[in-house]
């Protein structure tokens, strides 16, 4: 933390304030136009359906990580695959 | 056991988001796991305040809606790993929150973390009755202005009225947080003194949080006060509380006019 306090120094968190705002409110304007929700967030409910239609998959084992930037942004699905002799011996898995 | 905390105010602008994070932060920072849950549904800002405002995926009302587990909601802090979030979601939906869904929610919380700490929204419909309905303790924040005292008071109603706690006979803990609090004007007789504060309100007081360009500056960069300038005086505030809320004895020395330096960070305001 210091070295983002020596960083910005004593007077210049409102540049960083500004910056964290555009970014924020570009993807907010977007989620509101036409469509209404999010697209990572919508991508990321299509992409699980897809894997959903192949393997079962534990929600419990699903981590689902975004980082929206300003010129791209990234969207990280973590998803635990059962092994597949496992899921043979276990039907109810 | 799990505790559970509501930072409420019925005013706006008071304060009430700024010190869930710093209050949280500094929960965490003694090694408590700490969960702070923003319950501003339709205008959330918690996640910004705590700067994880571009990392949300899932929030509140979808774990109410069982669109997401709760653990894929929660929101780890990249400073402390010891403090997450639980954001509020952006729907205008006003029924978005269900009684129920909460219940199993702040269930789920209470057995994954030490302190559950909710920022409430101002007012108090809906979304404020939910979110102190659970708790256990109440930081109310209070600025020395009229309308906040006035506010403040009715909400102290409702917590010793309508919430699960009152209604099984027991009594939430209240703790007064003063803030925006200008030694110098209240020397002045310009701004309600700490005194006259506790005598209207008559509940015991967690700290006095010194009007501050500090705790500015932290909301700008996205970090809890405690985190971003941990030795100013408003950060201090916030520690003190903390430990006081954790049970800790810590004195609590009322902000005072004099040459040091509270004079050197309010004389310059006075004008």
């Amino acid at each position: 933390m210091s070295f983002l306090a020596s960083f910005f120094g004593r007077k210049g968190s409102a540049p960083v304030a500004r910056d964290r705002l555009q970014i924020l409110l570009a993807h907010e304007r977007a989620d509101r136009g036409e469509g209404g929700s999010d697209l990572l967030v919508q991508l990321q409910k299509e992409i699980m359906e897809v894997i959903r239609r192949h393997i079962s998959v534990d929600q419990d084992k699903v981590q689902v990580k975004l980082d929206r930037q300003e010129s791209c942004s990234m969207l990280e699905i973590d998803i635990e695959v059962p092994g597949l002799e496992k899921k043979s011996a276990d039907k109810n898995g | 056991m799990a505790k559970v905390l509501v930072v409420t105010s019925g005013k706006g602008g008071v304060g009430k988001t700024t010190s869930t994070a710093a209050l949280g932060a500094a929960l965490a920072k003694t090694g408590k796991n700490v969960v702070v849950v923003d319950f501003d549904v339709g205008l959330r800002n918690l996640d910004l305040v705590m700067g994880a405002e571009r990392r949300v995926v899932f929030d509140l009302v979808n774990v109410i809606q069982g669109d997401a587990k709760l653990a894929q909601a929660l929101i780890k802090d990249k400073r402390i790993d010891t403090l997450s979030l639980l954001p509020a979601s952006q729907t205008r939906d006003k029924d978005a929150l269900t009684a129920e869904g909460v219940a199993q929610v702040m269930e789920e919380l209470r057995s994954k973390f030490d302190w559950v700490i909710c920022d409430s929204p101002a007012g108090i419909e809906r979304g404020a009755q939910l979110a102190m309905y659970h708790a256990d303790h109440a930081v109310i924040v209070t600025n020395p202005e009229v309308s906040s005292v006035r506010d403040s008071d009715r909400i102290i109603g409702l917590l010793d009225s309508t919430t699960e706690k009152a209604k099984n006979g027991e009594k939430i803990e209240k703790h007064l947080l003063l803030t925006r609090y200008d030694p110098v004007r209240a020397a002045r007789s310009e701004m309600l003194n700490v005194d006259d504060v506790l005598d209207i309100l008559s509940i015991p007081l967690i700290g006095i949080v010194p009007e501050s360009q500090d705790v500015l500056r932290a909301s700008n960069l996205g970090m809890p006060v405690t985190l971003a300038s941990p030795d100013s005086a408003p950060a201090k505030a916030y520690a003190d509380a903390a430990r006081r809320l954790s049970g800790e004895k810590v004195d609590l020395n009322i902000p005072a006019e004099k040459k040091g330096f509270f004079g050197w960070l309010f004389g310059r305001s006075g004008a």
